[in-house]
């Protein structure tokens, strides 16, 4: 009797194999570019905003660092989602869903990249900023991705905070710390996720019903999502001008944000309002939108003053 | 059929994209390489040359 009893009886001259599919393309499409430019622009206006100096190149590093970090955690995300991004027509064209990623490559890639960009950050930036980077990622794919998006309807106030980090780690690079500073910016972004994200909820609640995420809108109703969402602008929009009075952004943004956040309470207020039929879906459609616009706006202004001021 | 025919066998489509993501692969690598010695020029700046001999 032998003690190899068992023999592999597959004809390896037949074998098949399904995996190596993906083009460079569908590798970048796991990164979520869009998410990813957003991540970018904010981590910058966060190194632009704190006190100190940081040579271009390795600003530049940095940045390369929170945005490869950023598509990681993006790639970690379709690996652990893939089933239910297949039922969602907004997830559906993802690259595993559509067959030319296997979940295994996804995960190498994801993997990879993330313990490539945070000892990358570590080594050539500063090592606070390259463990604030990995806890981004963990909270992102652990907390966000395997825990709370598939048991609570709180899912994305709490894993909004993953991606509300940016900021804070573009000013750690340069600081080596957090400040008052960047926790508002930071804030900002936090509270700014929920409207965003609910107002696409609820044009997209039965794409998430029949996935069965527990998404605001399918848990709580749609009534009780307008009122958060409302409830939510409200503290947005004079948060969102805190900087001004705080002292790190000058008198262009306290009154620019100001009217940008007058329009965004506007929309809050019609998607409260409209509550049937076509009017309500536009409302919310709009709130999508022109969310994504505010947010940009905030940074961008901010960004500018620091530029003139540099002058 | 000889030892080089037997195993997994790539469609040529799988063999194609293969050669572009080993070639990605390639540059991203030597963006690395480059970058590195870049930074570690810019962090020692002037202090490379002031060394004893």
């Amino acid at each position: 009797m032998s003690l190899v009893e068992r023999q592999d009886t597959i004809n390896t001259d037949s074998l098949v194999w399904d995996g190596g599919q993906g083009s460079v393309g569908d590798y970048i499409a796991l990164l979520k570019p869009r998410v990813m430019s957003l991540v970018i622009f904010t981590a910058f206006v966060g190194m632009m905003l704190a006190p100190g100096q940081l040579h271009p190149v390795i600003g530049g590093v940095a940045l390369l660092c929170i945005a490869i970090g950023a598509g990681a955690s993006g790639a970690l995300n379709m690996w652990y989602d893939a089933d239910i991004d297949q039922i969602m027509s907004r997830t559906a064209k993802r690259p595993i869903p559509a067959g030319k990623v296997s979940r295994d490559e996804a995960f190498a890639f994801g993997i990879t990249l993330s313990i490539g960009s945070v000892a990358t950050l570590g080594l050539l930036v500063n090592w606070f900023a390259g463990a604030f980077l990995a806890f981004t990622i963990f909270f992102y794919v652990i907390v966000y991705t395997m825990w709370l998006k598939r048991s609570t309807p709180q899912n994305i106030v709490i894993g909004g905070a993953a991606g509300a980090f940016p900021p804070m780690i573009g000013w750690a690079s340069v600081t080596g710390g957090v400040s008052l500073e960047s926790f508002v910016l930071f804030l900002i972004i936090f509270i700014w996720t929920p409207p965003h994200f609910w107002a696409l909820a609820l044009f997209k609640n039965a794409d998430y019903k029949a996935a069965g995420v527990p998404m605001m809108p399918v848990v709580a109703g749609e009534n009780s999502t307008r009122n958060q969402i409302l409830g939510y602008s409200l503290v947005l929009v004079p948060l969102a001008v805190s900087p001004y009075f705080i002292g790190f952004a000058g008198i262009v943004y306290g009154v620019a944000s100001a009217g940008l956040g007058a329009a965004f309470l506007g929309l809050a207020v019609n998607v409260w309002r409209l509550r049937e039929g076509e009017p309500a879906r536009k409302a919310t459609t709009r709130l999508f939108a022109y969310s994504i616009f505010y947010l940009f706006m905030l940074f961008a202004i901010l960004l500018a003053e620091s530029l003139v001021a540099g002058l | 059929m000889t030892s080089e025919e037997k195993g997994i066998r790539l469609t040529e489509g799988q063999v194609k994209r293969r050669r572009s993501r080993s070639l990605a692969i390639a540059l991203t690598l030597g963006a690395l390489v480059i970058l590195f010695y870049v930074v570690t020029i810019v962090k020692m700046g002037p202090e490379i040359l002031n060394r004893a001999l």
